[in-house]
């Protein structure tokens, strides 16, 4: 195991406890850490993964621990990586992969839409490309346009893979197990800003959970109520989650009870379980850090329209980026991110509007 | 160095039954395409990218593996298939959009895939270089044996994903063989206007390979540099980046007529079946009668081939919303 030290935000582990406090970096790592130890096919594969651990620590230690043949650093060459990748697949590997920001997928987007997600159609079944990318996604930081972009929706409108985007240490771990032992191509987002990553500061407290030594797998496809409510659904996606919960606390102040939903997992989406929510409180907040046109915002006020188009009391309302690339100005960039003010505001809106 | 007769002998059967049933797709192709050309008409629809002249190709490099040994490629596969030996009639199938097809129709004449012969293709200009050395590299891991070959064409090189890939293979000395087709035609631009160098094998040695360049269309030449190849690959001394003189005596695709082959570009336009052929039977491999037999027998397999896939049943319309997850 690893001989890091446990960082300051991390509860002391004692021998007697079975779970800790851990931040969704580090409890992701110890299941990439069991997979590997258990199951032989499991590899690692990225830049800086070897000695470095990663750019998110997802491979902190792994490289001393398992050694420079599964724990393999890549030069800047990431459609050649990631298609190399597809083929360990195919050829009964499970690699996880890591491309450290999302915004990059430009340079090998062939190589994840073309091949490892489309190889098992094509193939008729013939070949499985069973398979984990794992990447950070997020503004926030002035790191601006090409650096802080979340662009879930540019991979969950691609057929073949699945995108999930846990936003607790709890689902991190469970849902790492998951996509580990999924026989499909898995994208694995964090957002940078509720990973517990060094370099983002202080952390998101309703991000850290106790997180149990054992494995354990948490399912793709169904939302996670964080908190539940009946005046307004805040469903949300990544670090928006958090901010709605804020929100949520500022709405109860107000008398309004809000439902805060993860959606957490976008390919295969839980419409039943929004559909569920919404029928509850009849109004729809979608908070979702993703560009505002052709998103997941969309898509789930879409779905539940769909199913019954009078479920709600009011218009449903999007808080997203406003289809601007973002800017590096913190008074630019803090505008147009889906915060607390502008999710309580779009949830008032709904009530206002009754 | 001469090489064994049966070895001759089955390369020119590779040779004439990939040319033949490029011969029949070739008609197939063309039924309801005329007098209006449409991609999506007649019996046989989509892009065509038909092998006439590239057969030795496959002939020869695919007559040097082993079983284990895998293979992608990309946009022009038929000769590479059929000398890997996949299923001609499931292949077939596959082409006309059947049930009976090797993807059940999902694939089509660019994506073929058959994993009991490690093969497969992608539309995508040198992107099965990636998934060939992951293979590779996966064979490696599991202390496997087996070579990871990639065809692409000569235009390809000039993608990125070459340069990525070939740079990973050099340095983690991958069993790999990077098949270069030199067909001297992107499209419909020349060698000579997109490509900074004459012979993209030079290149091999600053990704710390071994390059080799084989003139002639010869499917002996390619057989021999192909087993140098997969010997190096075999003992440990990494990659090749093979690149191999061939014709393309059609257009880029069907419906393309290649007016811009003309003047000293078509000079080198030689079709390589039957000057094989006669090679054989001066050699005395074969007789005349032997090679018509050859002919006959190779004909009719063909021939049942393409009608099988006439005959099979289209797929289920529903079919199309299975096989996107596992």
């Amino acid at each position: 195991m690893s001989t890091k030290e446990a960082a300051p935000w991390e509860s002391p582990t004692s021998g007697e406890s079975s779970s800790r406090s851990l931040t969704i970096c580090r409890a992701q790592r110890e299941a990439v850490d069991w997979e590997m130890e258990h199951d032989e096919r499991v590899f690692m594969m990225g830049e800086d993964v070897a000695g470095f651990g990663g750019v998110f620590g997802t491979a902190d230690g792994l490289g001393d621990k398992f050694g420079s043949d599964r724990v393999i650093d890549m030069p800047i060459s990431e459609t050649g990586w990631i298609g190399m990748a597809a083929g360990a697949a195919m050829e009964g590997m499970r690699p996880i992969i890591e491309l450290a920001y999302v915004d990059f997928i430009g340079v090998c987007y062939n190589a994840i839409v073309n091949h490892a997600a489309k190889t098992y159609f094509m193939s008729g079944g013939q070949f499985k490309v069973p398979m984990v990318l794992i990447s950070g996604t997020g503004a926030g930081y002035s790191n601006a346009a090409q650096h802080s972009q979340c662009l879930h929706a540019t991979l969950a409108h691609m057929p073949g893979l699945k995108v999930v985007s846990p936003t607790n240490a709890y689902d991190a771990k469970g849902m790492m197990h998951t996509a580990i032992r999924d026989d499909n191509f898995v994208v694995f987002l964090v957002h940078k800003g509720a990973s517990g990553v060094g370099f983002m500061g202080p952390l998101v407290k309703t991000s850290l959970s106790d997180v149990p030594q054992e494995d354990y797998t948490v399912p793709f496809g169904k939302i996670k109520v964080y908190r539940e409510g009946t005046d307004v659904t805040i469903a949300g996606v990544g670090l928006a989650v958090h901010q709605a919960l804020q929100s949520a606390d500022s709405l109860a102040k107000m008398g309004i009870s809000a439902e805060v939903v993860d959606i957490r997992s976008l390919v295969p989406l839980d419409r039943e379980g929004i559909i569920e929510s919404v029928a509850k409180t009849g109004r729809l907040v979608v908070a979702d850090e993703d560009y505002h046109s052709y998103g997941v915002s969309g898509e789930v006020i879409a779905s539940v329209i769909e199913r019954d188009a009078t479920i709600f009391k009011a218009p449903p309302q999007r808080v997203c980026i406003p289809d601007v690339s973002i800017p590096f100005s913190r008074p630019l960039e803090y505008s147009i991110l889906p915060l607390e003010e502008r999710i309580t505001s779009a949830a008032l809106k709904t009530i206002e509007n009754v | 160095m001469s090489l064994p007769t049966s070895i001759r002998r089955s390369m020119f059967e590779t040779m004439v039954r990939s040319r033949f049933w490029d011969d029949r797709l070739t008609t197939q192709y063309w039924i309801d395409k005329t007098p209006v050309f449409a991609f999506g008409a007649g019996p046989l629809p989509g892009e065509l990218h038909t092998s006439h002249g590239q057969e030795p190709v496959g002939a020869g490099v695919c007559a040097a593996l082993s079983d284990e040994d895998m293979i992608t490629t990309g946009h022009r596969p038929h000769h590479i298939a059929v000398a890997r030996g996949v299923d001609l009639r499931e292949m077939s199938a596959e082409l006309f959009g059947k049930k009976a097809g090797l993807s059940g129709g999902r694939g089509g004449h660019m994506h073929l895939y058959d994993k009991r012969v490690n093969f497969s293709s992608s539309g995508i200009i040198a992107e099965g270089l990636g998934p060939a050395a992951g293979m590779a590299f996966a064979r490696k891991m599991q202390k496997k044996s087996g070579v990871a070959l990639s065809f692409l064409g000569d235009g390809a090189v000039n993608q990125g994903a070459f340069h990525e890939v070939m740079n990973i293979v050099g340095l983690h000395k991958l069993p790999f063989i990077c098949v270069i087709e030199d067909n001297k035609w992107a499209v419909t631009t020349h060698k000579s206007m997109s490509t900074a160098c004459e012979r993209n094998s030079d290149r091999a040695e600053n990704y710390g390979m071994t390059g080799e360049f084989v003139e002639g269309n010869d499917p002996e030449l390619i057989y021999l540099a192909t087993q140098r190849a997969l010997e190096r690959a075999r003992s440990g001394e990494g990659g090749t980046i093979l690149e191999i003189e061939t014709v393309r005596l059609s257009g880029h695709f069907m419906g393309d007529p290649a007016g811009y082959i003309t003047g000293e570009k078509s000079d080198y336009q030689v079709d390589p079946v039957p000057v094989y052929r006669a090679r054989l039977i001066d050699d005395g491999i074969l007789t005349e009668q032997e090679a018509s037999d050859i002919e006959r027998v190779i004909g009719a397999e063909v021939d049942e081939a393409i009608t099988f896939a006439l005959d099979a049943d289209y797929p289920d319309a529903n079919d199309a919303l299975n096989c996107t997850f596992a």
